[in-house]
């Protein structure tokens, strides 16, 4: 039974992260149309940002952390501009996902060639070692602790964001409809580059919990967290914020309980393997909406 | 002259959807755009709006020319434009949808007493503030459209196939509210494939035949005229 709570707060953990993520890809995908499939490398970059700062430069994560999210942003903010606004309205929507997935690996072997292949022993950005509970039994780290309570504030935050201010405002009417948002006077070039820049910046600050709670960093850290998020994102409902959270907490329990009880080979298998019975079932995801299309 | 536009040229790719297309709007005027199917309605009324960019031509807007202009900065010189099949954003609410009418406006108070104008004007809107959009049935959906557009306050108003999939009695219930809008201030530019309609309530109309403006005058004179009656009024 303790190991089994042990298990589902670790899950939880995980979760958070996966959900940080998935935020990011489900509102650029909500809003700009699009699957960016560098938005997981952008996490890795984020946490190379964070390991030079720490543990090169010897700077509080304090510094560092912001650092990375302002280069995340301004990561976003281009690669959006320069790779793929010029394509937002080519003849075939696979245009820009192919070059999402160039960016992505221009991101990665960027990396490979400035760090190198070698895994990198990240400091936790978390000092405190976290609590014990049921006299020792169970033991939550700090990371855990910290990654959790931050995700649900970026929720709420995002929430409040999107349905209060005007800026959000104007996101909802660009994800419904370009020309009529247009047509109110909402810059549509200048709501999606908002998009990336919260997105992004989100995939800074999960690059710092990821890094923490497993603390080896490569060019290719941010690749398989990144298609788990999208797999979250998927599984809660494509384009849904409260969505895009439930579907990394779910997925990042799973995950866990699948690693503690099946077995850790497995436990990706078994991740993905959720990915189909959601499209086969329910492809709108928990929270998703039937989308229909007008003619 | 509100609005003038000259030797508009536009093209889709390679074909050429409006040739030369030359016409203005005085203020104060509810002038009217009729034509066939595919003649260039829609694109002259998405070219001046700033959706699409012409290859050559004028759109002079009170005395400036707003082609190189993007469309969401043209909305707060005081041009709405209604869009064709109304385009409300259905996952939001009646409210919600007015409110985004006023996007390009600061000023909390006004914009709440030009929501109580809208209502007054839409008392089925006010009944249905809470209810989504997609809900509404398409007469409703078209006054919820208008009354988004009234939210900009503007000085000219683009209306495209505003009575398009409607039954008759909203046929005429829109067309009453376009002369009241009409009549409180506002510019209209109409376009209708109903030309019968447009031309009871238009001060003057162009005729536009693929892609050129082949007849213009008096709507008066033009519901007179034998030829328009034979290919627009069904006589």
């Amino acid at each position: 039974m303790l190991s089994f709570l042990t298990s589902l707060v670790n899950g939880l953990s995980l979760g958070s992260i996966y959900a940080i993520i998935a935020l990011g890809y489900t509102m650029v995908y909500g809003i700009a149309k699009m699957l960016n499939f560098a938005h997981g490398d952008f996490i890795m970059v984020g946490s190379y940002v964070i390991f030079i700062f720490v543990s090169n430069l010897g700077l509080s994560p304090v510094i560092a952390i912001p650092v990375a999210v302002v280069l995340c942003l301004i990561l976003g903010v281009t690669t959006e501009r320069v790779a793929y606004r010029p394509l937002r309205n080519a003849a075939s929507p696979l245009a820009v996902l192919i070059t999402a997935i160039g960016v992505s690996y221009l991101l990665e072997n960027v990396a490979l060639l400035i760090f190198g292949a070698d895994t990198k022993s990240f400091t936790s950005v978390i000092p405190w070692s976290g609590i014990t509970l049921a006299g020792g039994e169970i033991r939550i780290q700090g990371v855990t602790i910290i990654t959790i309570i931050t995700s649900v504030v970026i929720l709420l935050a995002l929430q409040f964001f999107v349905h209060k201010t005007r800026e959000g405002q104007a996101m909802l009417a660009v994800a419904q409809d370009r020309s009529a948002a247009t047509l109110m006077g909402i810059d549509v070039n200048k709501t999606i580059s908002l998009t990336f820049a919260i997105g992004s910046a989100l995939a800074a600050i999960a690059g710092a919990f990821l890094c923490s709670a497993y603390p080896s960093l490569t060019p290719y850290t941010g690749a398989m967290p990144g298609i788990k998020a999208f797999v979250a994102a998927v599984l809660g409902g494509i384009g849904s914020i409260p969505g895009a959270m439930l579907g990394g907490l779910v997925l990042g329990v799973i995950e866990i309980l699948a690693r503690t009880y099946i077995s850790t080979q497995l436990s990706d298998a078994i991740v993905f393997g959720i990915l189909v019975v959601v499209l086969l079932v329910k492809p709108t995801g928990i929270l998703g909406k039937i989308i229909q299309e007008k003619v | 002259m509100l609005l003038e536009i000259k030797n508009l040229n536009v093209y889709y790719g390679v074909i050429q959807a409006l040739k030369d297309v030359s016409f203005h709007v005085d203020e104060g005027e509810v002038v009217a755009l009729i034509g066939a199917n595919g003649a260039g309605k829609t694109t002259t009324l998405h070219t001046i709006s700033g959706l699409l960019k012409p290859k050559s031509g004028e759109i002079i807007y009170k005395g400036k020319n707003i082609v190189t202009i993007s469309g969401n900065k043209i909305v707060s010189m005081g041009m709405a434009h209604v869009p064709e099949g109304r385009r409300v954003f259905a996952d939001l609410s009646v409210a919600q949808n007015l409110k985004m009418g006023a996007y390009t406006r600061r000023n909390k108070k006004e914009i709440e007493d030009t929501m109580a104008m809208v209502y007054d004007r839409f008392p089925r809107l006010k009944e249905r503030q809470t209810q989504k959009a997609g809900t509404l049935s398409g007469g409703e959906q078209q006054m919820l459209a208008m009354g988004r557009a009234l939210m900009s306050h503007p000085d000219i108003i683009l209306m495209d196939e505003p009575s398009m999939g409607l039954s008759p009695i909203f046929v005429n219930e829109i067309f009453d509210i376009i002369k009241s809008v009409h009549k409180d201030g506002t510019t209209v530019l109409l376009v209708e494939q109903n030309a019968k309609k447009a031309l009871t309530i238009a001060d003057r109309a162009y005729v536009l035949e693929t892609g050129s403006i082949t007849m213009e005058g008096k709507a008066t004179d033009m519901l007179n005229n034998d030829s328009i009656r034979k290919a627009y009024l069904g006589e």
